[in-house]
């Protein structure tokens, strides 16, 4: 198998992650959004790994992993914390930074 | 030259006592008055000391200096706080110091009433080591040092009561006229360092000699300029009139007895340089002989009693200041005038003061009148000052200024007789306003406001006054006897002992003449003033209306450099606020306005700032990508 298509389903899943975070409204999918981002470059980080033939690449997508862990742990408290106070998970209803 | 080491204590006491008071403020109220008084005394002690050790040395050693510290040293130029005690600055230093108790003690009871009696003390001491410091300054450098001091002390005590505005005014005139003259100062040192590489007056003396004749006569006018500014002389003299506004013994010691005169101070003590540039001297002549005459004039139709005693002095300034433009021979002339006038002008001020304290403050002479019977003493001080500045033998004026007239006359051909029938016609002017001064307030019928009570000060103010009166008869006398004074200042002023080449006219016929004019000045005001309205006539004739009015030098200095200086700071400060400020405003405005314009992109929605982000990432990756394609 062609190691370009890895890197080209990577981008896809980059570029889907992306669009949802920029137009979805409810936090939970824009959280799975960001999520798939991650993963999408703990792709091409793994497919550049077996193209150097070096065990750096995957070294980084486990730091990717443990830091969207960490990431999930506090993103997820705050929605909860938002829902709980808002009634909302929209991300537009928070908009109170701009003040 | 004999080195000295007690000169420094002259300026130090009074400057320490005048520090004391004002920094202990009300503690010292209760005998800050005497301490000063004492300080000031001890001064004139060291001083009568100082005069006869330099009697006792002879000749080149009578000059005393005592080097204090080095003040200013950079590269070729170094100027040390030096003081140097010579023939003329002892007359100074006697007189200031002299007067200048006499006057702290009429102060004393003058002043009773006041609540701030230790500042008007501390200030006097400030004044008497800055005055002290002006004469005893080797360098025109230290000399400029006391010649501000002097300036701050006068303006501190003509706005001495400053809550009332008018007085406040006066004082910021005077002081503002007096930086004009400042200025001809600091362009005189500057010039001079240029010309000469130093500012001692030894070291300008030397170079004086060889240098141009152009240098030699801007050094003279800058002189003379500040002269003019600091002895209120012809075209800057428009201060000394509202310097009044301060309490009588600040006039009698500050403008009329001792400040006023440094302008002929620096003139003499600068004689090297009037020397030897004739032109600088004929424009000291010509200042001294406007003022001598437009003084006088002014003196003729003043009311306040004051104002004319103030027009009298800038008048006879006027004589002296023409008097040291008259050569090697008149500068002498012009210290005895200054020491009479000191002795007879001071007098007369504190009894002015004197009158004014037994009459509720009233300076307007047409409310006195018969004050003579009431007020024996200071009639009678007040009298012997009269008769010493009419020039009536024997009295101090007498002397000094027949010698003035003498003078002028001998300067020879028109030069000569212009200046001698200035000096006539202005003791004509002298007598017949001096005149009108004794007769409308001790002479006559009584024109009192029905609240006055006048009565004798006290022997506090009496005394000074008795002790200038008998300075004003015999001062003249005593200087002139053997020409004392003369052959004293001879080492200073006139170093290769030049004489008149011919007389003029006889010493004889020139007294003759001065007694005539004065005569017929005196008849004059006598027949003039024998019955006196309390309010001024309205309907004067324009001469009148012009003395009164100070001959227009008000109105002058007003349209031509007051409205032009309004007009000129009132743009100045416009193209400031609209250009300069102007342009830092845009700047922000421009800031602002683009800031409301970016401000926009901080909606707040979480899902802009991410597309933004994206939209940023985007940009970068393209641009790595332009750039290494």
């Amino acid at each position: 198998m062609d190691i370009a298509n890895y890197i080209y389903l990577s981008a896809l899943l980059f570029t889907i992650g992306a669009i949802g975070v920029v137009v979805r409204r409810n936090a939970i999918v824009v959280f799975m959004c960001v999520e798939l981002m991650l993963n999408a470059a703990n792709l091409a980080f793994v497919t550049f790994s077996r193209v150097h033939g070096n065990l750096s690449g995957q070294v980084a997508s486990f730091f990717t992993m443990v830091v969207a862990a960490c990431e999930v742990v506090v993103g997820l408290a705050i929605i909860v914390t938002i829902y709980r106070s808002r009634r909302s998970t929209s991300v537009d209803d928070a908009s109170l930074l701009k003040r | 030259m004999t080195t000295s080491t007690n000169l420094v204590y002259l300026i130090a006491l009074p400057l320490f006592s005048a520090g004391l008071l004002l920094l202990l403020g009300r503690i010292a109220d209760k005998w800050g008055h005497i301490f000063a008084t004492l300080v000031s005394a001890s001064v004139f002690v060291i001083g009568v000391i100082e005069f006869f050790a330099m009697q006792g040395r002879d000749g080149e050693a009578r000059a005393a200096t005592q080097k204090l510290f080095e003040w200013i040293s950079v590269g070729t130029f170094q100027v040390d706080a030096s003081l140097l005690l010579d023939q003329l600055s002892i007359c100074f230093v006697l007189l200031i110091s002299g007067v200048g108790t006499l006057i702290h003690i009429y102060s004393i009871a003058y002043m009773s009433h006041d609540r701030d009696r230790r500042r008007f003390f501390a200030y006097l001491n400030l004044f008497i080591a800055a005055m002290l410091l002006l004469v005893l300054g080797d360098s025109y450098l230290n000399l400029y040092v006391g010649w501000e001091g002097v300036g701050l002390a006068s303006y501190l005590l003509i706005g001495f009561w400053n809550q009332k505005p008018a007085y406040a005014t006066a004082a910021k005139k005077a002081f503002v006229a007096n930086r004009v003259g400042d200025v001809g100062l600091s362009l005189a040192i500057m010039i001079a360092f240029t010309q000469f590489g130093t500012v001692t007056f030894a070291g300008v003396k030397e170079g004086a000699s060889g240098a141009s004749a152009g240098a030699l006569t801007a050094i003279g006018a800058m002189l003379l300029l500040a002269a003019a500014g600091k002895s209120a002389q012809f075209p800057l003299q428009s201060w000394l009139g509202d310097a009044m506004a301060g309490p009588t013994p600040v006039s009698a010691l500050i403008h009329a007895a001792t400040m006023v005169t440094a302008g002929v101070y620096l003139i003499t003590r600068s004689n090297f340089i009037f020397d030897a540039s004739p032109t600088a001297q004929l424009m000291v002549v010509i200042v001294g002989a406007v003022t001598l005459l437009f003084g006088a004039i002014i003196g003729t139709a003043k009311d306040d009693i004051k104002k004319a005693l103030a027009a009298s002095t800038m008048s006879q300034i006027g004589y002296m200041i023409l008097a040291t433009g008259l050569g090697p021979v008149g500068y002498a002339f012009a210290i005895m005038h200054l020491i009479t006038h000191g002795f007879f002008k001071a007098g007369m001020f504190l009894g002015a003061g004197s009158v004014m304290h037994g009459m509720n403050d009233e300076v307007n002479m047409r409310r006195y009148g018969a004050l003579g019977k009431v007020m024996p003493i200071t009639a009678a001080t007040f009298g012997l000052g009269y008769l010493a500045i009419l020039g009536v033998p024997p009295f101090a004026g007498f002397y000094s200024k027949d010698k003035i007239i003498e003078t002028a006359f001998n300067a020879g051909g028109v030069e000569g007789v212009l200046l001698g029938g200035a000096t006539l016609f202005g003791a004509a002017i002298t007598a017949f306003y001096m005149t009108r001064v004794m007769v409308l307030t001790f002479t006559g019928t009584k024109r009192w406001d029905e609240n006055a009570h006048p009565h004798e000060s006290p022997f506090l103010m009496w005394a000074p006054m008795a002790v200038l009166a008998v300075g004003s008869v015999t001062s003249g006398f005593l200087l002139n006897s053997g020409s004392a004074l003369v052959n004293w200042l001879q080492p200073v002023v006139n170093e290769n002992h030049e004489h008149h080449a011919e007389e003029f006219l006889p010493p004889l016929v020139v007294s003759a003449m001065a007694l005539v004019v004065v005569a017929i000045g005196v008849a004059f005001a006598i027949l003039k003033y024998r019955s006196v309205p309390v309010v001024a006539p309205e309907s004067v004739s324009r001469f009148t209306k012009a003395a009164r009015k100070d001959l227009y030098q008000d109105s002058f200095n007003e349209a031509v450099f007051m409205r032009p200086g309004q007009k000129l700071t009132a743009g100045l400060v416009n193209t400031d606020y609209k250009v300069i400020d102007g342009l830092v405003r845009m700047v922000g405005w421009i800031l602002q306005v683009s800031a409301s314009a970016i401000r926009n992109i901080q909606n707040g929605y979480v899902r802009s700032y991410a597309l933004i982000m994206v939209l940023g990432v985007l940009a970068l990756v393209t641009a790595v990508w332009m750039v290494t394609l």
